[in-house]
C-alpha cells in the first residue's frame, strides 16, 4: 500500500530569529516543516502540550527551552522561568504538572556561583509549583559555543477531571477572560537587557498558574472550552491562533484589556503594541457565556486572580481573524507577530 | 498616562468626530494628506477612518524615512559593512528592509555582524567597547533624527573616537513636499502636517504651501484627539475659504522650530546637491551628508561605495503608494507576493509604512458582516 509522503511546505532558506519568536514565521516552521515530518497526517492544531492515552490512562505531556537574555531580570530568572513555564503549559492544557526532567546546556566558563542560584530557583519554583523533579542530563559545550546556560524542561501532570479543552469547541458568544495585566514579562526582559537606558518599575510576572486554572476549572469546568498562556507572540498571536483553529472571529475590547502603566508608558515609547508583548505569568481562557459569570469570580477570588478580567468575546465575523474595538467605535485588526521585536525573551 | 490619555478621551473623540461630519460639506471630497509615517500608522492603530465621513478621503504621504531610501542605498551599506570587518548598527526599523541579497538582519543570520541601536549615541557607545573594530552606524530619518546623529559626530569628534562612522541617508520633508505638489497625478486639497519633523524644523518653513499653493495645513500630533482637531482645524479654513498654517501640536512644536537642534545640524551637515527617493527618483536639495569638517567619520568618504543602483520590482507600485496616487490595496503585489513577513517594498516593513500600517490594522476589516458595537 502507497502511503501518502508528507508535503514540506516550509520554504525559507535559512533560520532566523523570527522563526523562534512565536510568530507567524513560527507557525510556518511547525506546520511546514516539523508537523508533516513528525506528526504524520494528524489534523489536530498543534499545542504547545498534548494529553495522550497510555495503557488506559490519560497524561499530558509538554517540553520547552529557556535562552533567556540576561539571565537573572526583576522578578526572576532562567530556572525560575523553565519550571513555570511548563508547569504552565501542562495548566493550560488542563492538567496538573506532577513530574518534570531537566536538561541543562552549559557554557565552559560559567560561573558556578550563577550556576547554583539558577539551580536554587528552579528547586524554589518546583516546590511552590508542588513539583517533582525526577532527573535529566548536563552537557558542556566550548566557551563561546552557548550563552552562558540554555534550560530544557519536560514535564508529565494529570489531567483535571471534567475539563474537556479544544478551541474547535468554542462558539460565537463564549467570553473570553485574562488572568491579569499583560506584557509585564516581555517589557522587563527589554529593559533589563539596558540597551535602552530606559528604567521602569516593573517585573516579570512569572509564576504557576496552576492553581487560578484549578480554581476555573471547579466554578466552570463545564463551560470551559479553551486556554492557552500567551507568552511569545503575546496576546494577539495566541488569539489569532485560537480564531484560526476554531475558524470563528475574536473581538477585543481594547479599553477593558488590563496593562500596567510601566508597560504601556514603554510601549508608547517604543512603538510596540501590548498585545504583541510575552507574559509568563497569564492565561486566557474561553468560556460559555452561561459560565462566565462564575468562571470570573472564581478568578478574582482565588489568589494572585485579582485583576483577571473580560477582554473580548467569540464571534462568527471577522473569521479567523482578531478585531480589536475602541471605545469611541474605532476598529482595527490585530495580527499575529511578524518578525522579532523582542529577541530571546524566555 | 500623561499626554496620551487625554488625547484618548471617548467622549471627546466623538464630540469631534461629530463636528467634522458637520463642517464636511456633503456635496463635496476632500482628499487630506498625512506627510508623516507616525499619522498614517496612529490612522490605522486607532481606527480613525472609521470615524470620518466617506467624503474625507486621507492620503498618505511620503513621511516614513525607511520606506522612501531606495534598495541601492541598502545595499551600498551591506557591502561597506561586509567587505571591511565592520560592525554595521542601524534602528530596528531598518533591520527588515529587504536588499538585493537579503535585509541586514538576513545577514546577520549568515554571520554579518549587524546590530539594532536606538540611538546613535549606542553606535558610539559600541564603537568606544571595540577599539579594535571599526563601527559604522547607517543613518535614516528626516529632521527628527538628523540631530541626534549630528550630536553624536560631535561627541565622536571632541573624544577623538575614529573606529566609529555614519553612511548618512538623512533626507529632509520640504522639498518631497514639494515634489508632490510638483507631481502632475496630485490632487490633494490640504494636508495634516508631519508632528515630529516640526518639532525641530517649526511651522513657519510649511507657509509657501498655504501662501502659493493654497492648500491649508494643520501641524499634528499623533493620537486620536490630534488628528480629528488638525481635521477639524483644516475643514474650518476650508469652509472660510482659508489657507495657511496651523500648530494643532503646540505642546510640543514651537513657531520657529528648535533652534539647538538646526544649529547642531548646520555644523556637521551639508546639503545634497541630489539624492535619489524610492519611488520619487532624484530630488534636487533632498538630502544630507556630512561637511568636510566631519570627512573623516563619514563612511562615504572612509570606504569605496559600490554606488549601487538597484530599480525597484517592477511589479511593485511603491512609488505611487509613497506619492498618495494609489492606496496600499491597489498595489498589484499588496497581500500576495509582498507581506509584512516577506516585504518586496519597504513599505510593507516598516510599521509607519502605508502598506504595513493598512496590512497590519485594516485589510481584513473589510470581511466583516456588521462592526462590532
Amino acid at each position: 500500500m502507497a502511503t501518502a509522503l508528507p508535503k514540506i511546505r516550509f520554504r525559507d532558506p535559512q533560520i532566523e530569529m523570527a522563526h523562534g519568536a512565536g510568530g507567524k514565521a513560527s507557525r510556518r516552521l511547525i506546520e511546514g516543516l516539523f508537523a508533516p515530518i513528525l506528526c504524520g497526517l494528524s489534523s489536530e492544531p498543534l499545542a504547545d502540550a498534548a494529553i495522550v492515552s497510555i495503557n488506559g490512562a490519560d497524561i499530558a505531556i509538554t517540553a520547552d527551552s529557556f535562552v533567556v537574555s540576561p539571565l537573572a531580570f526583576p522578578g526572576g530568572s532562567i530556572g525560575e522561568l523553565a519550571v513555570n513555564g511548563t508547569v504552565n503549559d501542562l495548566a493550560v492544557s488542563g492538567a496538573r504538572a506532577e513530574v518534570l526532567v531537566v536538561t541543562y546546556v552549559l557554557e565552559a566558563g560559567l560561573p558556578t556561583e550563577i550556576l547554583e542560584a539558577e539551580v536554587r530557583a528552579m528547586g524554589r519554583a518546583a516546590s511552590a509549583a508542588k513539583v517533582a523533579i525526577a532527573g535529566g542530563d548536563t552537557k558542556v559545550v566550548e566557551h563561546g559555543k552557548a550563552d552562558k546556560m540554555y534550560i530544557t524542561t519536560a514535564g508529565v501532570g494529570r489531567p483535571i477531571p471534567g475539563v474537556q479543552l479544544s478551541a474547535r469547541s468554542a462558539r460565537p458568544g463564549d467570553v473570553i477572560l485574562i488572568s491579569g495585566p499583560i506584557g509585564d514579562h516581555g517589557i522587563t526582559i527589554l529593559l533589563a537587557r539596558g540597551d535602552l537606558d530606559l528604567e521602569a518599575d516593573i517585573c516579570s510576572d512569572t509564576r504557576p498558574v496552576i492553581d487560578l486554572v484549578e480554581a476555573l476549572a471547579k466554578a466552570a469546568a463545564p463551560g470551559l472550552r479553551w486556554m492557552r498562556d500567551p507568552t511569545r507572540g503575546g496576546v494577539a498571536t495566541t488569539l489569532n491562533e485560537f480564531a484560526r483553529d476554531c475558524a470563528l472571529g475574536v473581538c477585543l475590547f481594547e479599553d477593558r484589556i488590563p496593562v500596567h502603566d510601566a508597560v504601556r508608558g514603554a510601549c508608547e515609547l517604543l512603538g510596540l503594541d501590548p498585545l504583541h508583548i510575552a507574559n509568563e505569568g497569564q492565561f486566557l481562557a474561553v468560556v460559555a457565556p452561561e459560565y462566565a459569570d462564575a468562571a470570573l469570580e472564581a478568578l478574582q477570588s482565588a489568589p494572585g486572580g485579582r485583576h483577571a478580567c473580560r477582554i473580548g468575546e467569540v464571534r462568527e465575523q471577522p473569521a479567523r481573524s482578531v478585531l480589536a474595538s475602541t471605545p469611541y467605535g474605532g476598529t482595527r485588526i490585530v495580527d499575529m507577530l511578524v518578525g522579532d521585536p523582542l529577541p530571546r525573551i524566555c | 498616562m500623561r499626554f496620551t490619555d487625554e488625547f484618548r478621551d471617548p467622549g471627546l473623540i466623538l464630540q469631534t468626530s461629530d463636528e467634522i461630519r458637520r463642517l464636511a460639506d456633503p456635496a463635496r471630497h476632500y482628499r487630506l494628506m498625512e506627510v508623516c509615517g507616525g499619522h498614517t500608522h496612529a490612522i490605522y492603530r486607532f481606527g480613525l477612518n472609521d470615524l470620518l465621513p466617506p467624503n474625507i478621503e486621507l492620503v498618505h504621504g511620503p513621511g516614513c524615512p525607511v520606506c522612501v531610501l531606495p534598495m541601492g542605498r541598502i545595499d551600498d551599506g551591506l557591502a561597506i559593512a561586509a567587505g571591511n570587518d565592520v560592525i554595521f548598527t542601524a534602528f530596528g526599523d531598518m533591520m527588515r528592509v529587504p536588499g538585493t541579497h537579503g535585509s541586514p538582519l538576513e545577514h546577520k543570520a549568515r554571520g554579518a555582524d549587524v546590530r539594532i541601536v536606538y540611538s546613535p549615541a549606542d553606535a558610539l557607545k559600541i564603537a568606544r567597547a571595540n577599539p579594535c573594530r571599526h563601527v559604522m552606524f547607517f543613518a535614516i530619518g528626516f529632521e527628527t533624527t538628523a540631530p541626534s546623529t549630528a550630536l553624536t559626530l560631535m561627541r565622536a569628534k571632541a573624544e577623538g573616537i575614529r573606529n566609529f562612522s555614519v553612511f548618512c541617508n538623512h533626507v529632509t520633508i520640504i522639498p518631497a513636499i514639494r515634489a508632490i505638489l510638483d507631481s502632475p497625478d496630485m490632487r490633494i486639497d490640504a494636508f495634516i502636517g508631519p508632528g515630529h519633523v516640526s518639532t525641530v524644523i517649526g511651522c513657519r518653513v510649511y507657509e509657501w504651501i498655504a501662501r502659493n499653493e493654497g492648500k491649508p495645513i494643520a501641524v499634528s500630533g499623533f493620537e486620536p484627539l490630534d488628528v480629528l482637531q488638525s481635521i477639524v482645524m483644516i475643514l474650518r479654513q476650508m469652509e472660510r475659504g482659508e489657507a495657511k498654517v496651523e500648530n494643532q501640536y503646540r505642546r510640543v512644536v514651537p513657531w520657529e522650530g528648535n533652534r539647538a537642534a538646526l544649529k547642531v545640524m548646520a555644523d556637521v551637515f551639508t546639503l545634497r546637491s541630489y539624492f535619489e527617493w524610492r519611488g520619487m527618483g532624484f530630488i534636487s536639495q533632498s538630502a544630507l551628508a556630512l561637511n568636510d569638517a566631519y570627512a573623516d567619520w563619514d563612511a562615504e568618504r572612509l570606504f569605496k561605495v559600490p554606488g549601487i543602483r538597484v530599480t525597484d520590482p517592477k511589479a511593485a507600485q511603491c512609488g505611487e503608494v509613497l506619492k498618495g496616487v494609489l492606496k496600499p490595496q491597489q498595489c498589484k503585489l499588496f497581500g500576495s507576493e509582498c507581506t509584512p513577513e516577506n516585504p518586496v517594498g519597504a513599505l510593507m516593513v516598516s510599521s509607519e509604512g502605508a502598506c504595513a500600517a493598512y496590512y497590519q490594522y485594516d485589510h481584513r476589516k473589510s470581511q466583516l458582516v456588521s462592526i462590532p458595537a
